[in-house]
């Protein structure tokens, strides 16, 4: 039988440390919509998915009252758009089209992201493709729920730098064609290396080809839950601290399982995957800073930082991993700097640079996530960047990503407010010296050799 | 058999486990144990109930006895068992 010790515990993560369930997301197929005709397209598309999520908000409630647990965000994943539109999409607009349907969908539906405005260009770019990435900034002006993302190199195949010069300029068009919201289209484009098919949060969400007609996936949080745990082994040697986030982990991800299964069951879809990822909000005490904190280091930033977050990401796995029959997506801890109030803390004391970031990223899931820099930053050195951070993923074998915001008109001092999950930043200074010649260069970056590591 | 918890967290008066119970009673939702404390004049009650013929639905249940908890004064939370299950259970 249950103890009064165990209810006790349960609600003590919920009511006052933040544990929530971050996302029921629905993968949804659109491959049985494509058509030649574009109109013909997007009707299927819209009926396609408000015949299959259309309960989706009203079961994430049910369950929510069921269990006493907030489910903080219902969202929509699909089949890459520009495989969906490949056939019917000939020019910006066509596309930008199809963005404004999944828009309608999400507005109907309730939900708060719908994901999968993509492109998966590791090797090559058709040019269903390329048009797709040259209409996402007016496709992120003018839809307000629709993420997009594109992958633009794995382990496997190596780097795709023409996709990655484009992306450059993709990315500082989305900022001035926002530029009037604090260039807030940027925050809902992400660029990947080795993407998962069947990752659950938003921005990077899309519903990959190797899935079925329709799947469930669920993302669990709950960095406050760990940071408590990590206070009470103050002192104690790594053995113990590991102990600890293990147990925790096993914990949070249960009740992401117990969610999962009963959404799958009440909406009729198939359980996909378990994301175990530790996602931040902007929240006082929903933090991953904290957590490194709680670890030992006066900021996050510090020498010990990337220990410290490799000890954290490791851990939550392993103490994942066991409480759930399936787990996938991005598995780890996100370090987004605008979502996480420890985060900013650390960039506004001086602590935390871009470069330190870049580091952490090898050891943790996804990557440069979230980060306000300077308006004027050129679009190829923003492809620089994004260089950088894809190289690491495509070397170490892991997923990384970029989500950067050139907040036009601001510049290093200033910050930015976008409100919500999404939360507030300050502009972070970015190297200045010029990678022009180097990104000019084009073509591909050969896959790396899968031996011989060191 | 469905089994839910109810808790019940709040400063101490008189009457708050017969008001809880009379609800209970009136939706046929039966108590399967019952365990209190007082602690530092805060009153911390744990209800293992079975919900399974209870007169109404789940979700309404919760909200029934969340604003009865208010009018009280007290916190009640009714939630599916499962849950704790799952988290403290291998």
């Amino acid at each position: 039988m249950i103890t009064s010790y165990e209810v006790a515990q349960t609600n003590k993560m919920i009511e006052q440390e933040n544990l929530d369930v971050r996302t029921i997301t629905i993968g949804i197929s659109l491959l049985d919509c494509i058509d030649s005709n574009v109109d013909v397209l997007c009707d299927n598309i819209y009926h396609k998915i408000l015949r299959i999520a259309k309960d989706l908000v009203k079961t994430g409630d049910s369950i929510e009252k069921k269990y006493g647990i907030p489910i903080v965000n219902k969202r929509i994943s699909v089949t890459p758009i520009s495989l969906v539109g490949a056939s019917s999409c000939h020019c910006q607009e066509d596309f930008v089209k199809i963005a404004k349907v999944l828009d309608k969908c999400a507005h109907e539906i309730g939900i708060n992201f719908i994901g999968g405005y993509s492109a998966i260009v590791s090797k090559g770019m058709t040019p269903a493709e390329k048009l797709l990435i040259e209409s996402i900034p007016l496709a992120m002006k003018e839809t307000e729920l629709v993420c997009s993302s594109v992958n633009v190199g794995s382990t496997k195949t190596g780097l795709n730098m023409d996709a990655v010069k484009l992306v450059g300029e993709t990315i500082k068009l989305t900022a001035q064609m926002t530029a009037d919201q604090d260039s807030i289209g940027c925050a809902k484009f992400v660029v990947f290396c080795n993407a998962p098919d069947d990752n659950p949060f938003m921005a990077g969400a899309f519903h990959g080809v190797s899935e079925a007609d329709a799947v469930i996936n669920v993302g669990v949080s709950g960095p406050g839950v760990v940071r408590n745990a990590i206070k009470e082994a103050k002192g104690k040697d790594f053995g113990e601290l590991c102990e600890v986030i293990k147990k925790t982990a096993f914990k949070i991800t249960r009740v992401g399982q117990l969610v999962a299964l009963e959404a799958s069951e009440a909406l009729n879809i198939p359980f996909g995957i378990i994301d175990l990822s530790l996602a931040p909000t902007p929240a006082v005490g929903d933090s991953i800073a904290d957590c490194l904190q709680e670890m030992g280091l006066e900021k996050v930033g510090a020498p010990g930082t990337t220990a410290a977050l490799a000890i954290l990401n490791d851990q939550v796995k392993k103490g994942g991993i066991m409480a759930s029959s399936y787990v996938g997506g991005l598995s780890g801890a996100f370090i987004p700097v605008s979502e996480d109030q420890g985060m900013i803390d650390a960039v506004e004391a001086g602590s935390l640079s871009l470069e330190k970031l870049e580091a952490m990223t090898c050891v943790c899931s996804v990557g440069l996530d979230m980060i306000a820099i300077p308006g004027k930053t050129s679009p190829k050195t923003i492809a620089g960047i994004i260089a950088d951070e894809m190289a690491i993923g495509m070397i170490n074998q892991k997923t990384t990503a970029v989500r950067l915001i050139p907040v036009i008109g601001k510049d290093v001092g200033d910050s930015v407010e976008f409100g919500g999950l999404l939360g507030h930043a300050p502009i972070m200074t970015v190297n200045e010296f010029s990678c022009d010649e180097f990104i000019d260069r084009g073509g591909r970056i050969p896959a790396p050799i899968h031996s011989f590591k060191n | 058999m469905e089994k839910a918890i109810i808790t019940v967290v709040g400063k101490d008066q008189v009457g708050i486990i017969a008001k809880v119970c009379t609800y209970l009673a009136d939706n046929t939702i039966n108590i399967l144990d019952i365990s209190q404390t007082i602690l530092q004049g805060y009153f911390n009650m744990m209800m293992i109930v079975d919900v399974k013929n209870a007169a109404k639905e789940f979700s309404v249940v919760a909200d029934e006895l969340a604003s009865l908890g208010e009018e009280i004064g007290v916190t009640i939370k009714l939630q599916h068992e499962e849950i704790f299950d799952m988290m403290h259970r291998i």
